[in-house]
C-alpha cells in the first residue's frame, strides 16, 4: 500500500492501451454496490410508472420522465466522480464547504416557497435543492477538516470546532424549516466523528445534551409559550406516537400508509391498491412511496427493496474497511450512515414506528436533488473503492 | 485517537474496528426492525388492514323505499306518497374553515326560514345518529330553492336538494285516527327489535296502521355501493353494486270510506266531542271508526308549529289526538242492560218469563233508586223492560245479583271492561267495577265508601263506576247477536304488493266462544227491537221509519260534572244483524236525542249501499 503513491506518480510506458470498459473503470468499480443502486433506481422508475399514471391531467407519464432524466443524468455524475480522485475534495474542503453554506443561504433570498418552506431554486428544468447535494458536500468538507485538523488544539477544541462546522449548515436547513434534511446533516456530522475517532466521552456529552435539547424543545419551551418548533413539525414528530389520536391530521397520514402497507399481505394489490391510488396515502411519489411499494407489490417487493438497501448499506459499510486512506474512510463512513439513517427513518415512517419528518427515501422517492445527491454519493464511494483496488493492484488504467 | 495527520490509512487499529462493528451492528438492528415490522404490518396483521382499505374506499348511498299506501275495503286510496324536495347537507362538503362554515349555515338557514342555531342543533343531533351521512335541515322545499342553489352552487358547498317521499292524504282528515302517521326514527325506536333494519333518519310509522302495520308499508331501502377516494368524491366507474329498493307492500283496510265519511259527518254535525263504531258482528272488521274532533294527518309531514302542538296536545278539552272510539272511557247508562240481563238470565237470577212490578222505585240500604223518568210502568217481562228501558227492573236485577260477581264475570265474558286486540296502538281496557276493586281503592283511602249492594244496582243500568268505550261496546253488543263469538275487531283487510297479489290476509281469530242460550238472546234483541222500532220504545222517534228492522238502545248516563253522556248502540238488520254500530256524544244529552240519529245517519248510508250493491251486481258486500 504505501508503494501506491510512488507508482501512481511513474506512469509504466508499456502498457498496453486499455479497452472502453478499462478506461471507465468497470473492472475496478464495486459491481454489486452499482447493481443495487442501479436496481433501486430501476426499481423507482418502474413503481413511479404504475402508481402515478395520470396524476398530472394531460401528461400521464410526468413523473416516470422526470425520474428517468435525473436517473440517467444521476448515473452519468456517478460515473464521472467515479473517476476522479475523491482526495480532490479534501484539498479543496474550504471552497466546498463555502459553496454548500452559500447555496443553503442563497435559498432564502432566491428560492420558492411550497407548502410553507423554501428549501430549493425553481430552475428551467427541475427544483434544485441545495440542501439535498449539501449532505454529500458536507461529508467532503467535513472529513478533510478533521483529518486537517488533527493536530491543531485539544481534542475538545477539536469536537467543538467540528460540531460547529457541522450543525451550522444544519441550523440553516432548519430555518429554511426543513427539520428532516437538518437531522441528515446532524447524523452525518456525529457519524464523521465517530468514524474519526472523537472520544467516546465527548459523545456521551453530546448525547446528554441533545437529552436535555429535546426535552426543551419538545416539553418545557411550548410551556414557556416560546415554541422552538412549528406545530406542524412538532405535531408530526410526535404524532407516531399516538397514531390514531387525530385521523385527520398528521397521524391521518401515517394511519393511511400503514393501511396501505399492511393491505398489501404477501403478495401485493397490484392495480387493487386503492389506499395509494385513490389519494388516501398522501405524497405518495414522494416521502411516502414505500407506502406504495408495499401496497402494490406486498411484503415480498418491499421484502426485496429493503434487501437492496440492506445490500447498499452493506458494500458502503465495506469500503469504510477497504478505503486506502483516512479520508476515504471517514466519507464513506458519513455516507453510509446518511444512507442508513435515511433508509431507516423513512421506511420506519410508513411503517409507522418512526416520525413524519419528511425524508425522502434516496433513490426511491421522486425528486431530482435528492436522486442526484445520492447518485453522486455513491460515485464518491466507487471512487473510494476503485482508488483502493488501484492501489492494491499496482498498476494503472490510464 | 488513533488518527495521525498524514492521512495514512490506518492499520486496522482496534478501536476503529470497534467503531466500524458498532455501525455495522447498528446496520444489522435497524434492518431487523424493519423488515420484523414489515412482517407484522403484512403478514400477521394482512387481513385487518385489507378490511380497513376496503373500508375506506367504499360509501353506501341509502335510497330510500317508498311506504306503501293504505286503501280503504274498495281500493280508495286513503294515504299515498307524493315526491318532495328535501334540502340536506352533507357535512363532509362543508368548508372546513369554522368560520366559512357557520356562514354558510346561517344563509342556509336563511333560505328556509330556520335560526343559525336550529340548523346547528339539527345538524349536531343528527350526526350523533348517523356520523358523516348528509342531514335533512328541511324537507318540501320549493322548486324555486333548487334553481337557486344551482345557479349560487359555489357559494354553498355541501348543500343539495333531495327527492324524497312524504304522505299524502287524498281524503283529507277521512280516518285519520286510524291512519296515523309516520316520522323519522328516534334514539330509542332505533333499539327496539321491531325496528330492525330501519336506519337512522328513515321514517317509520309512528300511530294508528302506520304503526301497526309498519314492517309491510316500510319496504326495504336501496344501496348503492360506490368507491370514494380520500375527499369522499366517486371515482369514474366506481359503481361497485346497486341494491334497488324494494317499495312497501300496501294495506287494505276493512274501512268503507263512505260509511266513514258519513260515521264522521254526523260527528261533526252533532259538533260534540264523540266517536262511532261500524262493525260487522260476525268477523269484527271495522267498517268505520271515528273521533270527534279530528285533526288533519298531513301536518306531519312537515315540523309541527308551536300552535299545531298546543292544539292538538294541549287542549284537554277538545283533545282531538285521542281516538275516543277507542280510548274515550265514560260510563255507558242503560246501552248496558243487555249485559245485565245475559247475566240475571244465566245466573238462574231472572227467568225467561218472569215478570217484575215496576213501582217507581227500588229501595236497597235507606236510598231509593228510581227510574230516570220518574214514573212507573207496572209489570214487565224482559222484552218490554228493554223496550221502555225501565230502570226499577234492572236495579232488581242488580239487587238480585249482589254478594256474587256475575254481573262483572258475565261483561267480560261478552267482551267488555277488556282491551279488545284491535289493530290499532294505545287502546285502553276500560273498567267494570267489582266489589275487590272497590274493597281495595277504599283501604288505600282512595274513595269514601266499600263495594256495597247499591253498587251492584247502579252497575245494572251502567251507572256509576263503569268505564267502557264504543269499540267494546260493538263487541259485546256482537257477541250476543252473533250467538256467542268474541270477535277480535281489526281495520286491516289484507296486504297486497304493488302488483296487487295479495301477500297477507288479515282475519285475527276470535278471541273466544261464549256459550249463549239462543233463547235468551232471541228474548234480548226482541227487546232491543221493540225499544228502536215498536211504539214506545225508547228510540222509535229515530227509528220507527226506518225501512230495515233494527235492534238498537239508547243509553244516557249520568257523568259529573259534564252533562249527561249520550249512547246508541244498534244492531242490524234484526233478527239476524250483520252489523253492530255504536254511537257515544260527550255531553249529548239523551240517547235518543244525539247518539241515535247519529247511529241512523249511519245505517241508512250502510244499507243504502247494500241495495246498490244487491240491485246491481247481486253481490253481497257487508
Amino acid at each position: 500500500m504505501q508503494t501506491a503513491r510512488a507508482m501512481r506518480s511513474r506512469p509504466q510506458p508499456f502498457t498496453t492501451r486499455p479497452g472502453i470498459a478499462e478506461r471507465i473503470g468497470l473492472p475496478y468499480m464495486d459491481g454489486l454496490l452499482a447493481l443495487s443502486v442501479l436496481a433501486l433506481a430501476g426499481f423507482s422508475i418502474f413503481t413511479l410508472a404504475q402508481a402515478t399514471t395520470n396524476d398530472v391531467p394531460g401528461d400521464p407519464y410526468y413523473f416516470v420522465e422526470r425520474q428517468a432524466i435525473y436517473v440517467a443524468l444521476g448515473i452519468i455524475g456517478m460515473a464521472l466522480l467515479t473517476r476522479i480522485d475523491y482526495s480532490r475534495f479534501r484539498e479543496l474542503r474550504v471552497g466546498v464547504y463555502t459553496f454548500m453554506c452559500v447555496s443553503i443561504v442563497m435559498v432564502f433570498f432566491f428560492g420558492f416557497a411550497a407548502r410553507g418552506s423554501r428549501r430549493a431554486f425553481d430552475l428551467p428544468f427541475f427544483s434544485f435543492q441545495p440542501s439535498e447535494l449539501g449532505k454529500l458536500l458536507l461529508i467532503l468538507a467535513l472529513a478533510g477538516f478533521v483529518i486537517d485538523g488533527a493536530r491543531r488544539g485539544s481534542e475538545r477544541q477539536r469536537t467543538a470546532r467540528y460540531l460547529f462546522l457541522g450543525l451550522a449548515p444544519a441550523a440553516l436547513v432548519f430555518l429554511q424549516p426543513d427539520l428532516g434534511t437538518s437531522l441528515v446533516f446532524g447524523v452525518v456530522t456525529l457519524a464523521v466523528m465517530f468514524v474519526g475517532g472523537v472520544r467516546w466521552t465527548h459523545f456521551a456529552v453530546i448525547a446528554a445534551s441533545l437529552v436535555t435539547i429535546i426535552a426543551l424543545v419538545l416539553v418545557v419551551a411550548p410551556k414557556l409559550g416560546t415554541p422552538v418548533l412549528k406545530g406542524y413539525q412538532e405535531e408530526r414528530l410526535t404524532s407516531f406516537l399516538h397514531p390514531s389520536r387525530d385521523p385527520a391530521d398528521a397521524g391521518y397520514q401515517q394511519d393511511q400508509a400503514k393501511i396501505a402497507i399492511g393491505s398489501g399481505q404477501k403478495t401485493g394489490r397490484g392495480d387493487q391498491a386503492t389506499q395509494t391510488r385513490l389519494d388516501f396515502v398522501p405524497e405518495r411519489h414522494t416521502d411516502f412511496i414505500f407506502a406504495v411499494i408495499g401496497e402494490r407489490y406486498g411484503f415480498m417487493g418491499a421484502a426485496l427493496v429493503l434487501s437492496l438497501y440492506a445490500l447498499l448499506i452493506w458494500r458502503a459499510l465495506r469500503i469504510v474497511t477497504l478505503s486506502k486512506n483516512l479520508y476515504g474512510t471517514l466519507v464513506a463512513g458519513g455516507i453510509t450512515a446518511m444512507l442508513m439513517f435515511q433508509v431507516f427513518v423513512n421506511v420506519g415512517m410508513s411503517l409507522g414506528i418512526m416520525p413524519i419528518t419528511g425524508i425522502p427515501l434516496p433513490l426511491m422517492s421522486y425528486g431530482g436533488s435528492s436522486v442526484l445527491a445520492t447518485f453522486l454519493a455513491v460515485g464518491v464511494l466507487e471512487s473510494i473503492y476503485m482508488q483502493a483496488r488501484l492501489s492494491q493492484k499496482s498498476r494503472f488504467a490510464w | 485517537m488513533y488518527l495521525r495527520s498524514d492521512d495514512r490509512r490506518p492499520q486496522m487499529s482496534s478501536g476503529f474496528a470497534l467503531r466500524v462493528t458498532l455501525i455495522g451492528g447498528l446496520g444489522v438492528v435497524l434492518f431487523a426492525v424493519l423488515f420484523f415490522r414489515l412482517w407484522y404490518l403484512q403478514v400477521l396483521s394482512g387481513d385487518k388492514y385489507l378490511a380497513e382499505a376496503n373500508n375506506n374506499r367504499t360509501r353506501e348511498i341509502r335510497v330510500s323505499a317508498p311506504r306503501g299506501e293504505v286503501l280503504d275495503r274498495n281500493g280508495k286510496v286513503l294515504v299515498g306518497n307524493r315526491t318532495s324536495l328535501a334540502l340536506q347537507v352533507n357535512p363532509q362538503k362543508l368548508p372546513a374553515k369554522q368560520g366559512e362554515r357557520r356562514a354558510e349555515l346561517a344563509r342556509l338557514g336563511k333560505l328556509v326560514n330556520m335560526s343559525l342555531r336550529r340548523v346547528r342543533r339539527t345538524m349536531h343531533e343528527e350526526l350523533k345518529l348517523a356520523p358523516s351521512s348528509p342531514v335533512t335541515l328541511r324537507k318540501d322545499v320549493p322548486s324555486t330553492l333548487v334553481y337557486y342553489l344551482q345557479e349560487n352552487e359555489a357559494s354553498f358547498p355541501g348543500a343539495e336538494v333531495q327527492q324524497v317521499f312524504v304522505r299524502r292524504y287524498p281524503q283529507g282528515t277521512l280516518a285519520a285516527h286510524i291512519l296515523g302517521n309516520v316520522g323519522e326514527i328516534n334514539a330509542d325506536q332505533l333499539k327496539e327489535p321491531r325496528n330492525r333494519g330501519v336506519q337512522s333518519g328513515d321514517q317509520i310509522g309512528q300511530d294508528g296502521v302506520e304503526y301497526e302495520y309498519d314492517r309491510y308499508l316500510r319496504g326495504r331501502a336501496g344501496a348503492t355501493r360506490i368507491q370514494v377516494d380520500s375527499m369522499g368524491r366517486p371515482t369514474p366507474n366506481g359503481q361497485l353494486s346497486v341494491k334497488e329498493p324494494v317499495p312497501g307492500d300496501n294495506l287494505r283496510l276493512t274501512i268503507d270510506s263512505s260509511l266513514q265519511a258519513a260515521g264522521e259527518g254526523a260527528l261533526a254535525a252533532r259538533g260534540l266531542p264523540g266517536a262511532f263504531v261500524a262493525m260487522n258482528v260476525h268477523t269484527g272488521a271495522v267498517l268505520g271508526l271515528g273521533s270527534y274532533p279530528t285533526f288533519d294527518p298531513s301536518i306531519f309531514t312537515k315540523p309541527l308549529t308551536q300552535s299545531q302542538v298546543n292544539a292538538l296536545y294541549r287542549d284537554p278539552v277538545a283533545a282531538p289526538i285521542t281516538d275516543r272510539a277507542t280510548q274515550g272511557l265514560y260510563p255507558t247508562g242503560s246501552t248496558f242492560k243487555p249485559f245485565t240481563a245475559m247475566a240475571a238470565l244465566n245466573g238462574g237470577f231472572l227467568g225467561l218469563d218472569e215478570p217484575i212490578t215496576d213501582n217507581g222505585g227500588l229501595t236497597v240500604g235507606g236510598i231509593t233508586f228510581q227510574n230516570a223518568g220518574g214514573g212507573a210502568y207496572g209489570t214487565l217481562t224482559l222484552p218490554s223492560a228493554l223496550q221502555v228501558s225501565d230502570d226499577v227492573f234492572f236495579y232488581t236485577l242488580g239487587y238480585r245479583m249482589s254478594g256474587t260477581t256475575q254481573q262483572q264475570r258475565w261483561a267480560h265474558k261478552l267482551g267488555v271492561g277488556e282491551a279488545t286486540g284491535i289493530d290499532l296502538p294505545s287502546e285502553s281496557s276500560g273498567l267494570i267495577p267489582t266489589p275487590k276493586w272497590r274493597d281495595r281503592l277504599y283501604k288505600k283511602g282512595l274513595t269514601d265508601r266499600p263495594w256495597s249492594a247499591g253498587d251492584n244496582v247502579n252497575l245494572a243500568v251502567g251507572q256509576g263506576d263503569v268505564q267502557l268505550d264504543p269499540l267494546q261496546m260493538a263487541v259485546g253488543y256482537s257477541t250476543i247477536a252473533n250467538g256467542g263469538t268474541v270477535v277480535t275487531p281489526h281495520v286491516g283487510k289484507e296486504v297486497d304488493d304493488t302488483a296487487g297479489r295479495v301477500v297477507q290476509e288479515i282475519s285475527p281469530a276470535p278471541k273466544r266462544h261464549v256459550k249463549v242460550n239462543p233463547a235468551f238472546r232471541s228474548a234480548i234483541l226482541e227487546g232491543l227491537h221493540a225499544a228502536a222500532q215498536s211504539p214506545g220504545g225508547t228510540s222509535y222517534s229515530v227509528f220507527g221509519g226506518f225501512p230495515v228492522p233494527v235492534a238498537g238502545k239508547t243509553g244516557t248516563a249520568e257523568r259529573p260534572p259534564y252533562a249527561d253522556q249520550s249512547w246508541y248502540v244498534v244492531l242490524a238488520p234484526y233478527p239476524n244483524p250483520r252489523i253492530v254500530v255504536a254511537v257515544t256524544f260527550e255531553q249529548g244529552g239523551f240517547g235518543v236525542d244525539s247518539a241515535a240519529p247519529a247511529a241512523l245517519t249511519i245505517l241508512s248510508e250502510y244499507f243504502k249501499k247494500q241495495a246498490t250493491a244487491v240491485g246491481s251486481a247481486g253481490g253481497r258486500v257487508e
